[in-house]
């Protein structure tokens, strides 16, 4: 592919000295050493994964040719299958649970008040931070003896939890880690959205004395929607990759119960030096995320047809 | 008085949606400022009536943390600077020639997984022999960096105007003079907005460094996360730690939060 991609430039500089016109050639000399980087750092591991996916090999011995054999090993593989469902459940979660809060925080956002923008400073820290630093600091506070989250729970009333010390609670406890830092893109995005709206139906809908639920639902709702559609999207691409916070905090642990392909692959390629197997698992991994962000997009082309035949 | 119970209802949801990042930053402040006897203690102790500034000492003083300090400003820094040499131009150059086609490789790159790029350029480093040093890394964050600074600057020269850059070309400057002297100071603003996204991203990457640093080669992040796995078990040095690496992105973020609010919605709200 990084040949194809070469071909072409060169193949483009000769008309550019030729027809020596403005645009659209004259501007290859700039693009050129991104290009170049791009290619190396990007499309030339990506054709080096697909060839070293056809191949049994582990680091310091010789490849050989295997076929589809890395591929077809991977539904009998139960580790692998495990880490997909993980993964969805991971992802799901940190998809809903950021773009409703997120939602909430915008509409809360969109209102004036003193000292804006230093609160949305603060309010967006969260995503910027380091994530190992905050994995860290999360660490101690899931801590069932000395956390501070179990002291809070217990003022409310209610019983201690393991966190992510247990299985059955260590993805939704990912969770709350990864909703708390991504919770601001979303409003940030979404609040985009909400400034650019139109002011006209606001003013009849207070006319004809609508609730400020009904105005969000009637109102805003089916206009922010593209917004957050492309919330949503980004949240899904983050999630499923999601590799700091899990690999801090618990890598993948108690057992495998936290174990999402990321982790997986982490482990296969720098655990055991399976590289081959690895680059099967990237290849299958970045079909996955393909198709999660199609069946999106597919979603939201059915709710546009629904809110179309709604308002007619 | 229905607006006023409307302005006290506004407080407190703002006060609602900004307390778990406030709360959470002001215990890490408290975890690290304390004794280990306050750290585990039960009830928690909020509010030291002993500050222990040793945690920050511990840190600050052991010789590798300044060695790491530096690994990370030097793989930071050169791999954004690299970024904004290659990744600006190119941003006018495809802004120019309109060719929003080449965003898709762009894209490719978001969605792809991170370590997808290590495992064959973790072949080409041990190959060449790179390893143990911290080229590996600064070419690897590239991958970080270079995406975030061409797509930022495709958007940014996409909206400064063509009228000026036309009128020098009618004046004799060829495409060069004219990116340097008209285009180039004009977005200077987009070019802040690339740079600050671009250290933070390359700042608070972890996945690349867990693969190819070694023992004198760590950045910050993984410098901390091994301090988990094996230096440290009391809180109080390991929160002191995790906060000062974290804290030139927390000061940036609250300094610059309009430039990275505009940088970050600039691919999305579009």
């Amino acid at each position: 592919m990084s040949d194809l991609t070469a071909g072409k430039v060169v193949a483009a500089e000769p008309t550019a000295a030729k027809a020596n016109t403005w645009r659209p050639v004259s501007y290859w000399p700039f693009i050129m050493p991104a290009m170049i980087v791009v290619a190396a750092v990007i499309v030339f591991p990506w054709a080096y994964t697909i060839w070293m996916s056809l191949h049994e090999w582990k680091v310091g011995q010789a490849p050989t040719f295997v076929g589809f054999a890395n591929y077809l090993r991977l539904p009998t593989d139960a580790r692998f299958v495990e880490s997909v469902w993980h993964t969805l459940v991971y992802t799901v979660l940190s998809v809903v649970l950021p773009v409703a809060l997120g939602t909430l925080a915008a509409v809360v956002f969109n209102n004036r008040f003193p000292l804006r923008g230093l609160i949305r400073g603060l309010f967006i820290l969260p995503m910027m931070a380091t994530p190992v630093a905050i994995a860290l600091v999360w660490t101690m506070m899931f801590h069932p003896q000395l956390g501070i989250l179990n002291y809070l729970l217990a003022l409310v009333g209610l019983s201690p939890s393991l966190w992510v010390f247990h299985p059955a609670t260590v993805i939704p406890s990912l969770v709350l880690v990864e909703t708390w830092q991504w919770t601001p893109l979303v409003m940030l995005i979404v609040l985009g959205g909400l400034s650019a709206l139109p002011s006209e139906p606001y003013e009849s809908a207070q006319i004809d004395g609508a609730t400020a639920w009904q105005t969000f639902r009637h109102i805003s709702l089916p206009m922010i929607m593209p917004f957050l559609f492309i919330a949503a999207m980004i949240r899904m691409i983050d999630a499923v990759k999601s590799f700091d916070i899990i690999f801090a905090i618990t890598q993948g642990g108690p057992g495998s119960a936290s174990e999402t392909i990321n982790l997986y692959l982490y482990s296969v390629a720098f655990v055991y030096y399976d590289v081959g197997y690895a680059s099967a698992i990237v290849v299958v991994f970045f079909a996955l995320i393909v198709t999660l962000a199609g069946a999106l997009l597919h979603l939201r082309q059915r709710t546009h047809w629904n809110d179309g035949g709604g308002s007619a | 008085m229905r607006t006023l119970l409307g302005r006290i209802g506004l407080a407190f949801a703002i006060i609602v949606i900004v307390s778990p990042a406030i709360l959470f930053f002001l215990w890490m402040l408290s975890l690290s400022l304390k004794f280990e006897i306050d750290n585990a203690s039960y009830p928690p102790v909020f509010i030291p009536e002993r500050i222990n500034w040793g945690n920050y000492a511990a840190v600050l003083e052991s010789k590798r943390f300044t060695t790491y300090f530096f690994n990370t400003l030097i793989v930071t820094g050169a791999a954004t600077l690299f970024a904004l040499m290659v990744g600006v131009p190119a941003g006018y150059g495809l802004a120019r020639m309109r060719a929003r086609k080449a965003a898709v490789l762009i894209l490719i790159a978001r969605i792809t997984p991170g370590l997808s790029y290590l495992i064959p350029l973790f072949l080409l480093f041990q190959w060449l022999g790179l390893l143990g040093t911290l080229w590996p890394q600064i070419i690897i964050h590239l991958v970080v960096t270079v995406p975030i600074v061409i797509w930022i600057m495709i958007g940014y020269f996409e909206t400064t105007p063509m009228e000026l850059e036309e009128s020098a070309v009618i004046d004799g400057a060829n495409r060069w003079q004219v990116f340097r002297h008209v285009a180039l100071p004009i977005a200077r603003p987009g070019i802040a907005v690339a740079f600050i996204l671009a250290v933070i991203f390359s700042w608070n990457n972890f996945v690349f460094g867990i693969v190819l640093a070694g023992r004198e080669t760590r950045t910050l992040p993984v410098a901390v996360y091994n301090m988990i796995s094996f230096d440290q078990l009391s809180w109080g040095p390991l929160a002191a730690a995790a906060l000062i690496v974290t804290l030139p992105v927390l000061l940036l973020t609250v300094i610059a939060q309009r430039q990275i609010i505009a940088g970050l919605t600039a691919g999305a709200v579009k």
